[in-house]
Formats: structure tokens, sequence, C-alpha cells
């Protein structure tokens, strides 16, 4: 309730700024004439989601498989670790504004370079807090494990996989709230349509109300991507205070 | 390792880098008998329990037990499981089934007085119903040698004599061989036959008392009483030390 008043209320602001001239709406249009552009551009845009989200929706997926193999990787081969530990974090500082018309121009205009951009930009967060959950684990559970004389297999089953989740949760939604950007960098690489392409044409148009259309549609896309794997933490994470549905004792 | 008789430790030592936590400590636990090993916060009793569980080894002397079921001090239960789940996990991890494991943890939720929680999640049980979880998952692992490692630390004082005088009355119906740490004296009076007394770090036998007092036993029993001070004072002050303060400070 008050989330909603506070928008209501800014986007009052904005409209007031923008109608009484303080702003030129070339440069920032009103929140009408953004809702006038998704309502006129709504054939185009539709599309566009589609694209984009599909391609955001594959290159999640593809960082959460590479972010798993890698996080299960490190943390049961310590040859495996020492080996990718610096590339995986090193990757996180490749720009991807550089590196995406490389993938461009080596995988062509399709799906392809966006679903990799997309799981470059999201394997990290996955990886590391799967990692990090995998090893921090109750030392008193791990003694009682070691003291039962479970398996390397049943450590990981019984007590480090579960104990990773909550992490691992944290992991995948940063990643969601975050994929839509390097979808947008692919785009802008090299693609003829999807939310990023029309957000640059509309750009180079002065067609600014579209282009915060299209802003507002990624914007959304990130919210509905992080909700959707919020729900899925309460329904499968069910022992945390966070996500636990009814207090304590 | 043997399977049958008692537990001896013959001038152990064990140190973690420049820190000794035992040094030359001796004790024995005759089958079917509890025995208390008391002493101050970081002088080695959790170590001695892992010893004796084969998780570690020690530096000099010899460790001979059976095998042995560990209940770690701040019981070990697993969040996401639910109290049969916890319960029954030794089972799981020597191959049983989920339904085998269950059905044989819930013969036992009546006697542990935890019937109605089957289904609850370690974090929705009271601080006592924990312990009693902990404990039953310690006791199915079929082991013959029990080792609890303060299993009542962290429990309010009225708990912990409610779950001193369960403890008693379940090994009464269930005997193993128990080596029960401790920082508090008078538990051990009440639950154990023989009591050693282990000195600040590095850990040494100060004494080894003989209890050999009618069960059950109540705190205000003269002999209890008696007992207790007796072993305060072969523990000098150090004993007094805050209850519930920092895990066993090693590492």
């Amino acid at each position: 309730m008050a989330a909603a008043l506070l928008v209501l209320a800014l986007l009052g602001g904005w409209e007031a700024l923008v109608r009484g001239g303080a702003v030129d709406a070339l440069l920032l249009p009103a929140p009408t004439q953004i809702a006038e552009a998704l309502w006129t551009d709504r054939a185009i845009l539709a599309e566009d989601l589609a694209v984009t989200g599909w391609e955001v929706v594959l290159g999640l997926a593809a960082a959460i498989a590479l972010g798993a193999s890698l996080g299960f990787g490190m943390h049961l081969f310590s040859p495996v670790r020492r080996a990718l530990r610096p590339l995986v974090i090193g990757s996180q500082a490749v720009p991807v504004p550089v590196i995406a018309p490389l993938f461009i121009l080596v995988l062509g205009f399709g799906l392809a370079p966006k679903v990799l951009m997309v799981a470059l930009v999201c394997f990290f967060p996955v990886t590391i807090n799967l990692y990090d959950g995998l090893r921090d684990v109750d030392p008193d559970a791990r003694k009682l494990l070691r003291s039962l004389d479970a398996s390397r297999w049943q450590r990981l089953r019984l007590l480090e996989a579960p104990s990773a989740l909550p992490t691992t949760f944290t992991g995948i939604k940063v990643a969601a709230a975050v994929a839509v950007i390097g979808a947008v960098f692919a785009e802008w690489a090299g693609s003829d349509r999807g939310l990023g392409h029309t957000l640059l044409i509309a750009n180079g148009q002065l067609e600014t109300a579209r282009a915060f259309a299209a802003t507002f549609l990624l914007f959304a896309l990130a919210v509905a991507l992080y909700g959707f794997f919020a729900l899925l933490e309460r329904r499968v994470v069910d022992w945390t205070p966070r996500t636990a549905s009814q207090g304590g004792p | 390792m043997d399977s049958s008789g008692d537990v001896t430790l013959a001038g152990v030592a064990k140190a973690f880098g420049d820190v000794v936590a035992l040094d030359g400590v001796s004790l024995r636990a005759d089958v079917r008998e509890t025995v208390a090993v008391v002493g101050p916060s970081g002088c080695g009793k959790s170590t001695l329990l892992e010893l004796v569980c084969g998780l570690a080894a020690p530096d000099r002397g010899t460790v001979r037990s059976p095998r042995a079921a560990l209940m770690p001090q701040r019981d070990g239960l697993l969040p996401w499981l639910s109290a049969l789940d916890n319960a029954g996990l030794a089972l799981r991890v020597a191959g049983r089934s989920r339904a085998e494991a269950r059905a044989a943890a819930h013969e036992h939720f009546a006697a542990f007085g935890l019937v109605g929680f089957e289904r609850s999640r370690p974090r929705e049980l009271s601080g006592g119903m924990r312990q009693r979880v902990a404990f039953l998952r310690t006791l199915l692992a079929g082991r013959p040698v029990l080792c609890l490692d303060e299993p009542f630390g962290a429990l309010d004082a009225l708990t912990r004599g409610q779950m001193q005088r369960w403890l008693a009355g379940a090994l009464a119906r269930e005997p193993r061989t128990v080596l029960l740490v401790t920082h508090d004296v008078e538990e051990a009076v009440l639950l154990a036959d023989r009591i050693v007394l282990l000195s600040p770090r590095p850990g040494r036998v100060v004494e080894t008392l003989e209890v050999g007092l009618p069960r059950p036993r109540a705190r205000t029993d003269l002999a209890v009483v008696e007992l207790r001070e007796r072993a305060l004072a072969a523990l000098g002050e150090t004993v007094e030390a805050p209850r519930g303060t920092a895990p066993e400070g090693r590492r």
C-alpha cells in the first residue's frame, strides 16, 4: 500500500514536471506519454518482449546449469577449484559492451550470442553462492555425519546440498535481476529485434517515449523473473526464518 | 576398535598446532556404565569425544573403544528435516530406506514425548524436544557406546533438570556405555557411575570419583550434595566459569 502510494506520488510529480515545461519532453517523456507509446506500439513491443524474454529465460537456464556444474565441481575437486577460480572471477572483469560484438562475430546474429551473453552475466552469482553454501555447513552436523561413517555422496546429498539451497536461491535471484542487461547489450551489438534493439532504434530516432516504453518492459521482465524465483524459493526452502510462513517456537 | 568391550583411554595427548587440548588423559568406561567427564570450558572435553568416535587420532597414547555414536554439542539437527527424519538420520546413512527409517524412529516417539511433532522442523521444537530428537538419533545409530557432548548445556535450568531425569530413565530402559561430557558437576553426580575431573587446558585428569549412589538421585540428596562439593573442591574455582559461553575454545 505504502509502495503503491509512493509510486503514484513519484509518477504524479514526474507528470507535473514534464507538463509544466520544466523538462523537455524529448529528453524525458511524461508517464502518460510512455503509457501511450506502450499502447500504440503494442504489437511491436509485444513481439520484442517475447524475443528478449526468451533470450533471458534460456540464458538464465544456461547460467544455472553452468553455475551448478562449476559450484559442485569446485567444491568436490580441488584441482578444478584451483584451475577455475581465477577464470570464474576474471570472467566478471570482462566489459560486457566490449565482448558482446565478439560474440556476434563468432556466433552470428541469431539467438546463440544473446543466450551466451546472458549466461556470462548471470552464472557468477549462482556459482559463488552455491560454492560458498556448500562449504558453509554446520560443523556439528558435519561431525555427526562423519561419526556415522557417511560416504562422500551421502554428505553431499544429506547435508551440503540442502544447506547450500538458501544461498543458491539468493544467487539465482541476483542473476534474474541482472539478466536483462546481458540480453540488451547482445542485442545492441547486432540484432534486428528485441527490446534492446527497439530501445537503440527509438533512441536514434528521438522516439523517447517508445524508448522509455521498452525500458519499462525490461524493468517488468526483471521484476517478473525475480518474483518467479522468490516464489519458487518459498516453496522449496521452507525451513529458514526468511522463508517460513509460520513463526518459530 | 572392538565391538564388545569397554572404552579405554591410556595416556592420550592431542594438540591442535600449539594448543595442547589433552595431555596424558587416561580413563575407562565399563560396559553399560555412564562416565561423566567434567571440566571447565576449553579443557579438551569435546576433543576427547572426537577421539573416542574415531573422528581424530591421538598424538600419543591409545584409544580403545567399540563403535561410538556422537551427540554433538549443539544438537546438530538438520533444519530442513522433520523431527522424524532427523531421528532416523543414522538409519538413512546406514542405507535403510526413508520409510524404514521413519518407522523405526516412530516406534520411540511416544517414549520420547514427541508424539504429534513427527513432521515439525527443528526450529518449531522447544529446546528440550530438540535434545530428545538428537538423543533418539544417537540411540538409533545402534552403537554400543554413546558420546554425549554437553547435551543439556543450552537449556534453561528448569528444562535441564527435567531432561536429566528423563535421560536417567531412558538409559535405564536402553542401557549403553555412555561418555557424558559436561561442565555441570551436579549433572555429573546425578547421572554418572564415575566422574573424571579434567583441569583447564591442557586437559589432564585431576581426580576420578566413584559415585556409587542408588538411583534415582535427587539434587537435594545429602550424598549428592557432598559429592558435588568434593568435585568442585577438586576442580578449584575454574568450573564456576559462566555457563553456555563459547564452544570448546580450540582451533
